[in-house]
């Protein structure tokens, strides 16, 4: 088992990448997978999300006035073993927006730097196979001051957020099955404007933001060299408001996605610590988010800074 | 085990301190403000000069019954009914309320033009169904309450408030009756005490006017705003200020001049703004047949324009014949030299947008689902005049000073619009994408720069220290237009201008209407 969890070094990421919805790039945060002790693991990632349908409320419809609705993304990643119980990490996006119809200019600019701790408690041998809990605190935090009100084309919500996420998994032979449920608290936007309609007017240029939970299982084959799985994710904000027919989507709306797709993360054998990832999914019901389809690809390098092999370079 | 408990432990208490220290209720700006305490009681203000009323007397309310009689000393009794039990909820209401009355209603007013604001859906066959007053609860729920229907709305809800006000004052001053916590001291004043007379009560004059007024502009609101005015009569009862009798005179007092201006409202055109298949068709033609390229929607699919014989509609401050010779000249051909260079110069601005002036359109874009610029320059306004301590009937008096300049601005300016029927600078050059959505109608004059020249300028002469902050406000404001993409520096160098020019009718009238 020890072996097993130091052969797989290793990120894998996916974006969700809703547009509208939540942002969460990483998702080193989100598997049961952790870093040996003094092993860094950093990578660049690039994503692309779009989608032509989105929800008003529960009205399902397309907008010819924005016709695709894109985000590009490229993300920093890094994540620390600090041991192999306790990992720390991070990522920073960038990211663009665009429509391909419409008169409505796209955004870009630098997202919000996340970190994560995560950490593993407990690792046992359960029947024949090994269960481990994870235990994750994150924040996020805007690193500029980008527009956040301008539905469907800002690149962000420009809220902090604190999370509290803990993850279950549980390994048979080369297989598994992991669950996560995740409790994202939202700090309150600042919006340019000093005032806004959302079931009432408010007279504030500060925006109540709903908290958010997510959950995920995956399940899959995981090896040394190969990682493959399925997600089916969920994304449900706490309280929020429905966009009316023809409004503009808002910060504080009611927003629900659930998404299904795969991922995959493959480790180079001829480059030692060499790791490609990639992953799909689709939007598969939702609500005040756009139906979309997103799509990562990654390279990620493996470095080992334990003082015993530093000779080896 | 002992691991599982101590991690468990962690996570709840982390979880619960996180959960206590951030509590994220907003408060608005004007959620918790003091009691109105008029500096200045305008005790006179009955003999200042009205809209449409004829005389302030022109609807008779009856001589109150004497404090002494019986009938009096009952409503006395229902006000120490409430007071012996008054709930938070009851003195919420009363502090609600009595912050002021004229800026309440305004506020509500505003929610409402942001709640109706949105343009209908388009009907599957790619036409666009339009909102009928005859049936209200059917979508597309009417009004849309766009720019120039909501500095309608303003106006014509502002001036009956001040008409009903001017006659509230006058009958006042005629009975001078006392107020019930003169009359009797087991009467506790919940809100400043006042020497002015308590019939008929302002509150439900304010209340039944603008009400009454919901008929015309917002039908599906009526049942909701009816709760709001028993709400607010009863906080005026509850609070000591009016006794039943004093409520229920001022109630139908106001509702009686609202009549009026309801009266006026279905007559003065605007029910015929929308148009037709046949008048839109006409503007493309002759615009073509001037040799100019006409404006078209660049709305997929294409949205007939908005309100294109709001023009038409008959102003307050001064008569259509007026309205003409507001009118500005033209705007420069759109295949002339000045409008390619003013073409990129558009483009220059939103190719790279700086973050200040991305903020600068989005402070004042007030597009679909917001109270429009008209709005942001009542809410701009009601802000300065919380300050004033102005009396009821002069809140009135400048709100309806305001809102008459920004529907008469908004009037000259679609008569403008809809005059040069001038084509936008995104359909010029598709390349200009905008920093927010392109209004659906023409482009010269700039709305946003008509409504905020005759705002700013009325709004310096009742606050005149604050003249040049006004100034440079609508400044931004119609610069916001250029560096949005959304419109040329003509267009908003020009809309200043004619809003300027009627803002001076505005003042010409506040010179001479007794309140100076």
């Amino acid at each position: 088992m020890h072996t097993t969890y130091k052969l797989i070094r290793l990120i894998i990421i996916s974006a969700i990448v809703l547009n509208i919805a939540n942002k969460s790039w990483a998702q080193t945060d989100q598997d049961a997978i952790m870093m040996s002790k003094n092993n860094f693991c950093s990578g660049l990632m690039y994503g692309h999300s779009s989608w032509n349908n989105y929800w008003e409320g529960t009205f399902k419809r397309d907008n010819q006035n924005l016709g695709t609705v894109s985000t590009s993304m490229i993300s920093v990643m890094g994540n620390y073993g600090i041991n192999r119980r306790l990992n720390i990490i991070f990522g920073l996006p960038w990211v663009q927006t665009k429509a391909t119809a419409g008169t409505l200019h796209g955004m870009k600019g630098i997202q919000d730097l996340s970190m994560w701790v995560k950490w593993m408690p407990i690792e046992k041998n359960f029947k024949k196979g090994i269960i481990s809990l994870y235990v994750l605190g994150g924040a996020s935090l805007p690193t500029s001051n980008y527009v956040a009100d301008f539905l469907p084309l800002s690149i962000g919500l420009h809220s902090k957020t604190i999370s509290g996420r803990i993850i279950l998994d549980y390994q048979l032979g080369s297989f598994f099955a992991t669950g996560s449920a995740t409790y994202n608290y939202r700090s309150n936007v600042t919006i340019d404007r000093t005032s806004y309609y959302t079931t009432t007017l408010i007279l504030s240029n500060e925006v109540q933001m709903p908290d958010v939970m997510n959950e995920n299982f995956r399940i899959g084959y995981r090896s040394s060299y190969l990682i493959a799985e399925a997600v089916v994710s969920n994304m449900t904000t706490l309280t929020g408001f429905d966009i009316r027919k023809n409004d503009m989507p808002f910060l504080s709306n009611k927003m629900e996605a659930t998404t299904a797709g795969v991922n995959f993360k493959y480790t180079l054998k001829k480059i030692s610590g060499l790791a490609i990832t990639g992953g799909a999914n689709y939007t598969v019901a939702g609500r005040n988010v756009g139906q979309a389809t997103n799509l990562n690809i990654g390279a990620f390098y493996v470095m080992d800074f334990s003082p015993k092999k530093k000779d080896k370079k | 085990m002992k691991k599982i408990i101590t991690f468990i432990t962690i996570t709840i208490i982390t979880s619960a301190i996180i959960f206590i220290a951030c509590n994220k209720n907003i408060s608005g700006r004007t959620d918790n403000l003091p009691a109105l305490n008029p500096q200045n009681i305008d005790l006179n203000a009955g003999s200042w000069k009205t809209i449409l009323l004829s005389r302030p007397d022109t609807f008779a309310v009856a001589a109150p019954a004497a404090v002494t009689s019986t009938a009096y000393i009952a409503e006395l009794n229902e006000i120490k009914g409430y007071q012996k039990n008054l709930t938070d909820a009851q003195q919420q209401s009363i502090n609600y309320w009595s912050a002021g009355a004229v800026l309440r209603w305004n506020e509500i007013l505003r929610d409402l033009v942001a709640k109706y604001n949105l343009p209908p859906y388009q009907n599957a066959d790619g036409t666009y169904p339009i909102p009928s007053s005859a049936n209200p609860f059917a979508y597309p729920l009417f009004p849309f309450a766009n720019p120039p229907y909501a500095a309608r709305a303003y106006a014509y809800i502002s001036a009956a408030q001040y008409d009903a006000l001017v006659a509230c004052w006058y009958y006042k001053k005629l009975y001078n009756r006392s107020q019930p916590y003169t009359v009797d001291a087991g009467v506790v004043a919940k809100v400043p005490q006042t020497t002015l007379a308590s019939y008929p009560s302002e509150a439900a004059v304010l209340a039944g006017v603008t009400a009454e007024m919901m008929k015309l502009f917002f039908p599906d609101e009526i049942g909701n705003l009816q709760l709001k005015l028993q709400d607010h009569e009863l906080s005026a009862i509850m609070s000591g200020a009016a006794t039943r009798s004093d409520v229920v005179a001022g109630e139908a007092l106001g509702r009686q001049v609202a009549q009026q201006f309801i009266a006026r409202g279905r007559a003065d055109g605007a029910g015929a703004a929308v148009g037709n298949q046949t008048v839109w068709t006409a503007l493309e033609t002759t615009t073509i047949a001037r040799g100019e390229t006409p404006w078209y929607s660049l709305e997929t699919p294409k949205r007939p324009p908005m309100l294109p014989l709001f023009g038409k509609v008959i102003p307050f401050l001064f008569d259509t014949a007026t309205v003409s010779a507001l009118r500005p000249g033209p705007p420069p051909s759109t295949s002339g030299d000045q409008m390619k260079t003013e073409t990129n110069e558009v483009y220059n601005y939103i190719k790279n947008p700086s973050r200040e002036n991305t903020r600068i359109v989005h402070f004042w874009a007030d597009g679909v689902g917001t109270y429009t610029p008209p709005g942001h320059w009542n809410a701009i306004a009601a802000e300065d005049f919380i300050k004033k301590n102005f009396s009821e009937v002069r809140w009135a008096r400048d709100l309806a000073l305001l809102n008459m300049s920004l529907m008469d601005a908004g009037i000259v300016c679609w008569n403008t619009k809809y005059f040069y029927f001038n084509a936008r600078p995104t359909q010029l050059n598709p390349a200009i994408k905008t920093l927010t959505g392109i209004p659906n109608f023409p482009a010269y004059i700039s709305g946003h720069s008509t409504f905020s020249g005759a705002a700013a300028t009325i709004l310096g002469y009742i606050i005149p220290e604050r003249a040049n902050d006004y100034n440079a406000m609508a400044q931004e404001a119609s610069m916001s237009r250029l560096v949005g993409g959304i419109h040329y520096k003509s267009d908003c160098n020009v809309g200043l201008t004619v809003g300027a020019n009627v803002g001076n009718y505005a003042i010409n009238r506040a010179k001479v209407d007794g309140a100076n």
